[in-house]
This record gives structure tokens, sequence and C-alpha cells, in this order.
């Protein structure tokens, strides 16, 4: 009998949680030894559960270079999530993981220079990427980050963008909120419009992650500019359960979203039905 | 002229003439019994049919169908009718936009009774009415009608219309036997409750929760069910506790109790054949004798006794050890 | 090649359920369903087609994965899975033992699913050439040969006996701890038997289904106008899915017991159910259209695209025969038969 299944977790710890924003958390995670779980690459995701509750599949937030511990930004939005904004530290989690095809840091991405596109959330699965960018900034060329969110409030990472992606050598941050308000004097404006007026060229291999409108416009909007969809990436959300195909759930055309994506190429979305 | 025909030329006239956009009926299959429900249009009227394996209740689909615009005909056997009726009560569907066309029913047959004799190839299948004869395996042989009723159609609680704008009758029908509506209920009720318990226990024990019996039940319209809902805390789909499956079914008896028409659909689609008509019934025979007869969808203006308090209505002591 | 008379059967199933657990088709309450023997069951070796298909020898309807104590804040996982003992499924068609193929496909490729690997390694698989198809019936599409399956063990029901031939080191020793029930024979009677069914099976009226249609390209039948019509009756219930021996969708859900104990387990779940895509976020599939598309493109186009051309589909005749509205994959591949009549 093997000792080993995917489908039974173990157990972690939380050793940390941040509030992002109103309904967006961060948490901290650790093996019982007190080290990093296991090794994932940028875009790959795990299924965290409190027993009793139920198991839900999440996107790492840190970065692979991150080696003491995972991260992941949860947001506030059904059964689960709802129970896991309402524990504390030192509480235990089970873990299992890491699932799903990675984005291709090392190989596509190398020496590119990159656009990343997220709306609210959607920065989660990226900030994975961006971090490993950052930490081999020798490796990439130029980066420019479009960043929105409805309010100032709901931008997620708000203090590690401002302190620290700012700072970086080429590379440009550039956040946006839906609708005015008092205290922001940064740009107002949908995501998608705003990459058009940033205006990165579209020599630029481009990575879009946030709600489907946002993901649809923004793509018009890169295309349109000269962009070609096989310099386009996204990563998409299903309803999963096993994280390792077999459930059949996340199935969409002949792909499993959570076992040959998350992280697809647009002309590979092209060639699946309009189910996502 | 044959029924079919007749059937199918009062469903072209309707759509002719423009007094409908649709009609809902049942369509030609693959083979003598495969009949399915579907929606005709004047453009399309392939496959029509109506013969003795047009067991399903048109009824449930009204739900949605009459959401959509236009009027829509809808052909219904006796039994349907009530249905029919009750979703009109329940408010469920619009009866404003839907022409009821009443059809002929002389009891529809279970293809699995005629597997059953033995036949593996089975050629033809011809109505005969009382007799069925069915060409199979290099030979033709007439069965009883009775023998391959639906079981559904088996001790059929009548064969009057509860509500037709129209009706397509061709050969009389015989009014069933009312007693023998009930004798299995009684049989049932005769047992010592061990072996009640045990009888139910092994129908129950095949159930592998398709939910096909609530998902055909014309009084199971709620938009989202209860076993359905993952902060129920019972949205089992699990078979793995046998309490479990009993606990949906006799949930789902006491959900649709009184509301339920006796149409059968229930037992008629359950893959593992258990009977679960038996247990609505074992409800209407107690709404009867506790109430007065009472016929859920007899009319849209009367109230099922169980939601309707009237001075006469016997305590529930009265009830037990009846 | 062994064979014994019909008459003498309860004796071998009583010999091979001393030493293993013994699954075969048993009638309970009027319907046929796999189940473990017993000398009060009634066995119905037989019957053509269980209600059910053999696949629960393997994934069952629901299996416990994993057991969690939950004390305060700390979590402590107890690995549920036992030792799975040897054990034989008797009675096993060629089309389900062809589904076993399919289901391994998925649950034996990498990362391996030890549940049911474990269970599958424990089989010993006697299988029953069809001597009576059925009009239901169309495995031959599907390239299955019904009079020569094959399996640990094959065995034949002709006339008065049961024919017995063993195909595998694992069928050798269970037929040596029975022998003593046999009488040897020659294959005589046996090939006989194969060209008759082999004839039966030719003249049912599905076996000539065309299957090139779902080889075009995927987003064209996914398109399809077709399906829209097809799904017109359905109900989205779960009965094609659960009586399918192929259909391999599962959900995971947790029960607290009594005790406090969490049980996390597996279930059998449906495409053809409204809630399978839903998340918290949205709902892909809003319509049963999109789901009876699913439940069939799966079988016809995705898997076989993911699985060397072998479809998700062996043709058992389950869905024809047990779909309420007598909606079923026959209709599905007739409807796009270029030949066939057009809707």
């Amino acid at each position: 009998m093997n000792n080993l299944d995917c489908l039974i977790p173990i157990v972690a710890v939380v050793t940390d949680i941040r509030r992002d924003t109103p309904d967006v958390k961060t948490f901290r995670v650790v093996g019982l030894d007190g080290k990093k779980p296991f090794i994932h690459k940028p875009g790959q995701c795990a299924m965290l559960s409190i027993p009793g509750v139920g198991e839900a599949l999440f996107s790492i937030t840190s970065s692979p270079t991150n080696e003491k511990y995972l991260e992941f930004s949860i947001k506030k939005c059904g059964c689960v999530t709802e129970v896991l904004h309402s524990i504390e530290v030192g509480q235990q989690i089970t873990l299992r993981g890491p699932y799903g095809r990675p984005f291709p840091v090392d190989t596509v991405f190398a020496k590119k220079d990159l656009l990343f596109v997220a709306g609210g959330i959607g920065l989660a699965p990226l900030r994975s990427v961006i971090n490993y960018i950052r930490d081999k900034r020798e490796n990439y060329g130029k980066v420019a980050v479009v960043y929105g969110a409805r309010t100032a409030e709901d931008l997620v990472d708000y203090e590690e963008i401002e302190k620290e992606w700012k700072n970086v050598k080429d590379f440009d941050v550039y956040l946006t909120i839906d609708r005015e308000q008092p205290d922001w004097t940064g740009h107002v404006g949908f995501v998608p419009n705003y990459v058009k007026e940033v205006g990165v060229p579209n020599t630029y291999t481009a990575v879009l992650c946030g709600p489907p409108i946002m993901i649809k416009f923004t793509l018009a909007g890169l295309l349109e500019l000269g962009f070609k969809k096989e310099n386009i990436y996204t990563t998409l959300e299903l309803r999963m359960k096993c994280g390792i195909g077999k459930c059949g759930r996340c199935n969409v055309g002949d792909k499993y979203v959570c076992k040959d994506g998350p992280v697809f190429c647009m002309t590979e979305l092209d060639e699946l039905p309009d189910e996502y | 002229m044959q029924i079919q025909e007749l059937v199918l030329h009062k469903a072209e006239e309707y759509l002719a003439s423009g007094k409908v956009d649709r009609v809902l009926a049942w369509k030609k299959g693959e083979t003598f019994y495969d009949n399915s429900p579907a929606i005709f249009t004047k453009d399309n009227l392939n496959g029509f049919v109506y013969n003795e394996f047009c067991a399903p209740n048109l009824s449930k689909y009204l739900v949605n169908e009459s959401k959509k615009e236009g009027k829509i005909l809808v052909f219904l056997k006796p039994c349907d009718t009530y249905s029919f009726n009750q979703l009109v009560s329940e408010h469920r569907i619009d009866r404003e936009k839907i022409v009821v066309i009443g059809l002929e029913c002389q009891g529809m047959l279970d293809e699995k009774k005629i597997y059953n004799l033995g036949f593996k190839r089975i050629e033809k299948v011809e109505d005969g009415l009382d007799n069925i004869i069915i060409t199979a395996d290099g030979q033709q042989v007439q069965i009883k009608r009775e023998e391959l009723l639906s079981v559904k159609c088996v001790d059929c609680k009548s064969k009057e219309f509860a509500v037709a704008d129209e009706t397509i009758v061709v050969n009389e029908m015989k009014q069933p036997d009312k007693n023998s509506r009930f004798s299995v209920v009684s049989e049932l009720e005769k047992m010592t409750e061990e072996e009640r318990f045990k009888f139910w226990q092994n129908e129950l024990s095949k159930c592998i929760r398709c939910n096909a019996c609530r998902n055909v039940c014309p009084a199971c319209t709620c938009t989202h069910c209860v076993f359905d809902n993952n902060k129920s805390g019972i949205a089992g789909k699990a078979n793995s506790d046998s309490f479990e499956e009993k606990l949906y079914h006799i949930i789902r008896a006491y959900h649709v109790a009184g509301r339920c028409t006796d149409c059968g659909e229930c037992s008629r689609v359950c893959p593992e054949s258990i009977p679960l008509h038996l247990i609505n019934r074992k409800f209407i025979k107690d709404i009867n004798d506790n109430y007065g007869e009472f016929q859920a969808g007899k009319t849209v203006s009367e109230h099922n006794p169980l939601v309707d308090y009237t001075k006469g209505d016997c305590e529930p002591k009265e009830m037990v050890g009846k | 090649m062994y064979k014994i008379k019909l008459s003498d059967l309860d004796k071998l199933y009583k010999a091979i359920s001393e030493d293993y657990p013994l699954y075969l088709p048993i009638k309970k309450a009027g319907e046929v369903n796999y189940g473990l023997y017993g000398e009060d069951e009634e066995v119905s070796l037989t019957t053509l087609k269980t209600v059910k298909s053999p696949k629960d020898a393997f994934f069952p309807q629901s299996e416990d994965l994993v057991n969690f104590k939950v004390d305060g804040n700390k979590i402590e996982v107890i690995d549920v899975r036992k030792e799975e003992q040897p054990f034989v499924v008797m009675g096993v068609r060629a089309c389900d033992f062809k589904a076993f193929d399919v289901l391994d496909r998925v649950f034996l490729v990498d990362p391996l699913d030890t549940f049911y690997q474990n269970k599958r390694n424990a089989a010993i698989v006697v299988t029953n050439a069809c001597t009576e198809p059925e009009d239901s019936c169309f495995c031959k599409v599907f390239g299955i040969d019904a009079s020569d399956p094959s399996g640990d063990i094959t065995t034949f029901i002709i006339g008065e006996n049961l024919f017995w031939r063993a195909n595998t080191e694992k069928g050798n020793a269970l037929t040596e701890k029975v022998k003593g029930l046999f009488t040897e024979t020659d294959d005589k009677i046996v090939a006989e038997e194969q060209k008759a069914i082999r004839e039966k099976i030719n003249s049912l009226p599905n076996v000539n289904l065309d299957l090139t249609p779902f080889k075009d390209e995927m987003l064209d039948i996914f398109n399809s106008e077709k399906w829209g019509k097809l799904s017109e009756a359905c109900l989205g219930c779960g009965a094609c899915t659960f009586v399918c021996p192929t259909c391999q969708c599962f959900d995971i859900r947790e029960l607290t017991k009594n005790d406090g104990t969490v049980s996390r387990f597996r279930c059998w779940d449906s495409c053809m159910y409204s809630d399978f895509t839903k998340t918290a976020g949205g709902q892909p599939r809003t319509t049963q259209m999109q789901r009876y598309r699913q439940r069939f493109m799966h079988k016809l186009v995705y898997y076989p695209e993911n699985n060397e051309g072998v479809y998700s589909c062996v043709g058992c005749g389950r869905c024809v025969k047990s779909c309420p509205m007598h909606l079923n994959i026959v209709k599905v591949i007739k409807a796009f038969d270029k030949g066939g009549k057009d809707e």
C-alpha cells in the first residue's frame, strides 16, 4: 500500500494573519515542523481546509523564493473562506498540493518584458510571479504592473507595493481605483482603460488575472494595441474538488483546469469551449 | 382514424391557426418504446407520436415553458391533468398561456415488463387495446394489457379529465375500480411494524440517490431543493448510511403530502424500481380516512386538507392507532 | 477449460467465498445489483445488465478518504485506508470489464489514486460472456467482443453448464482452489457458442453506430445546434451517470460524526446536477443543455482526445434503459450521424 495519497492532506499551522482589505486576509502557513510545507512554482495552487467546514483551492500568493513559509491571500466569499476569516494565529489547517501548471517563469517569460494586469483579489496569484521576478530581477526585462480595485481599501498588498515594488529598477507600478475618493491622489478609472492609457509596448508578454469582465475588456484592449494572443497569459478559476484531474468538476474541453491549468495561454483558451 | 393521427392533426391545426406557438408532446425514439417529451413548432413536427409508450407526465415542463413568450398547447392524459391543476393552484404555471388537450389513455405500457418476459430482440409492439401483440425473437405473442402496464398505471386513480379545453377520445376509457387503488397500501398496513420496516429497508437500500424521483415529480418544484443546498447540512449525495435514503424519501413524501396527485412518475422513473408511490399513496389514504375524500389537483380552488383548518378536523390523537 | 453444472454453482460460490469475499449479481427486491455473496442471497448470474455496474468494487458510490480529530485549534489526520484483502468479482460482462480500463486511465495515471489502486490490485475478476445480448447493447461499436471478455477468468453459460477458463496467474490460483468442483473439457462447445453470440450481436439494432463525426473539430461539435433539441426533455437527474460504468466524477464532502470525528469522504457526483460546477463566485454552466452537452462531449470527444482515441462509453446500454425520459447516448450518436436524419 502506498504511504501517500494526494487526497490525504498534511496538517499545517497559521503563523500570521494580515488584513489586506476589508474582505481579504493573507495567511502565513508553515508545517508542524515550522518549515515551509512544500516547494511550489509561481501560479500553482493548494487545497486548504478546516475539517468540518470543507476544503477549497487557493492560489499560493508567496513567491517560491520565499524559503520560510507559504502565503495565501483569501477573499471572504463562501463557506470555507468565511470560517478562514474568523480563525486566529495558531490555528491548524490541513493542506495538500501544490497543484496545477505554473506560469512559464523560467522558460517563456525569461528575458522578456512583462506586463501584469490585475483586478481586485486577482493580484493574489500574480503576486507569486511578481515577487519571483523581483528576486531574480536579472533574468527578466522591464516590468509593468497595472493593478486596480473598486476602492483604495480594496487594493491588496498596498504597503508592499508602495514600499517595495515601486523602488525596483525598470519596474513600473500603475495603480487605479474605480471611483474617486477623498484621500486618493492616484489614477481613477477601470483597469482595461488604464492599460490602454499606460501604453505599454505590444512586444511585452502580458499576464492577466481578475474578474471575467476585466479579463474580457483588457484582452480586447491589448489585441487592439497589437499584442499577440500567444504572448498573453491568464489563470482560470473553476470549481475544483480533487485538484488532481480526477473528480471531473473543472473539466473544460479536453483540459482539467486544476491539472492542465490554472495558467493558460490565450491561444490555448481559444481552442477550448467557452465554459470558464 | 387512429388516435395518433387525430392528435397530430390537432397539433397542426392549433399551430397553423396561430392560436399557439408551440406544442408540448412526445417524440418518437429509436425503438418501439423510447419516446421522449419534446417541443414542436409549426415548421418542425418531425417524430410527433402518441401511443402506449407516452408515459411521461408533461405537466412539470410547463413550469419553465409557460415562463417563455407565446402560447403553448399541451397534451395531457387524464392522470396528468391533476398534476396540471395542482401546479396551477400553486401558481407554478401560467394557465392563461396554455391550451390543454386531454387525451385518451388506456394505460401506458412498461417496456421493462416486456423484456422481463424474456424477449431479447423485440421488433414490434402493437396496441390491440385489451391485448398487446409482441413480435420478438422470431415469434409473435399476445399478452394481456394489464400484465404490461406501467407501474404508474396499475391501480389507475381516474380516467376523468380534471381539466381540458378539448379532449380526444376514440375508444371508451373504462373507469378504474376505486377499491383497488389502495389495496397494496392496505396490505402494507396489515404488516407488523417489523415486517413493514424490513420491506422498506429492503426497497430503499437499493436507492442510488440519482434524484430522478424528485426531478420528475410535479409536486417538487422548489427552485433550490433543501437536498441540494450545501448549507442545509443534509445535502448528502452519499448512500453510505442507509438511513439517509429513508430520510430523503420520507422528507420528500412529507413535503408533497396533500399536494401529490398520485401520478406515479416517481416509481416509473426509479432505476431500481422502488415503489415510491406507495409512500405517497399511504398519505393520500390517511388524508381520505381522516379528513374525508380528497384528490389533489381535482380542482384549482379546493384546499388541501393539510393546510386548511376546519373545526371538524379530527384531533391528531384520534389518528394515532387508527 | 473446465465446466460445472449450473445446478452446482451454489457449491462454487460457497467454495470461493470461503477464501475470498465474493461479489456478484444478486437479486434484491426485484432488481439485480452486485452484492456480497451469502447463502441466503439470490444470485442471478444470467442477468445481462445489473442496474448499477460493478464499478462500485473499485470506486464505491461513497468511501471515506480520511478522518480528522479536531481539538481546539489542533487537527489530527487519521489515515483510514486499510490493507485491501484479495476479493473476487464474478459475472462481469465484457462491456463492464472494458469500463475498468476506462476508469484505470483516470485513477491509475499520475498522481495515482491509491484508494482505487489498492482495490483494483486486490481484485480477481471473473468475466461472463454475453450469451444473450439484447436490443439495448452496442458494445461492438467500441470494439468490444461480448463473446470473449478477458479478465483473470472467463466464464460462459451454455445450456446446463458454466464453462470456466483461467487467463492469468491470479485466475490460475483461484481455479486451483475450486478445481475439485469442475470437470475438464475442451473448448469446442465454447467456440461454437462464441460464433453464435457474434451472430446475435451483429443482428442488434445499434451495433453499427458511426462515431466518426466525433472526430471533427471539438468546437464545431460543442457549438452544434443539435444539443438544444437533444437535451430538451432532460430532467437533470443523475440516473444515467450513476448507472454508467465509466462515469467517474466525484464530490468530496465532510460529515461530523457523533463523537466529533470529521469524516471526509468522496461520493459519486453527476455533471447533470445543477450544483456540479457552482462556485461561490459563479456558475459556468447555467442551463441543462450545457450540462447535458458536457456529459456526452466528455464521453465522445474530450476523453478520447486525452486517451489515444479510447471512448468513455462501452455500449452497455444502461442509460438507454434507465433514463426517465429516454434520452441516451445512442440518440446523441445518431443525431450527429451525417447520414442520419437532420434535426
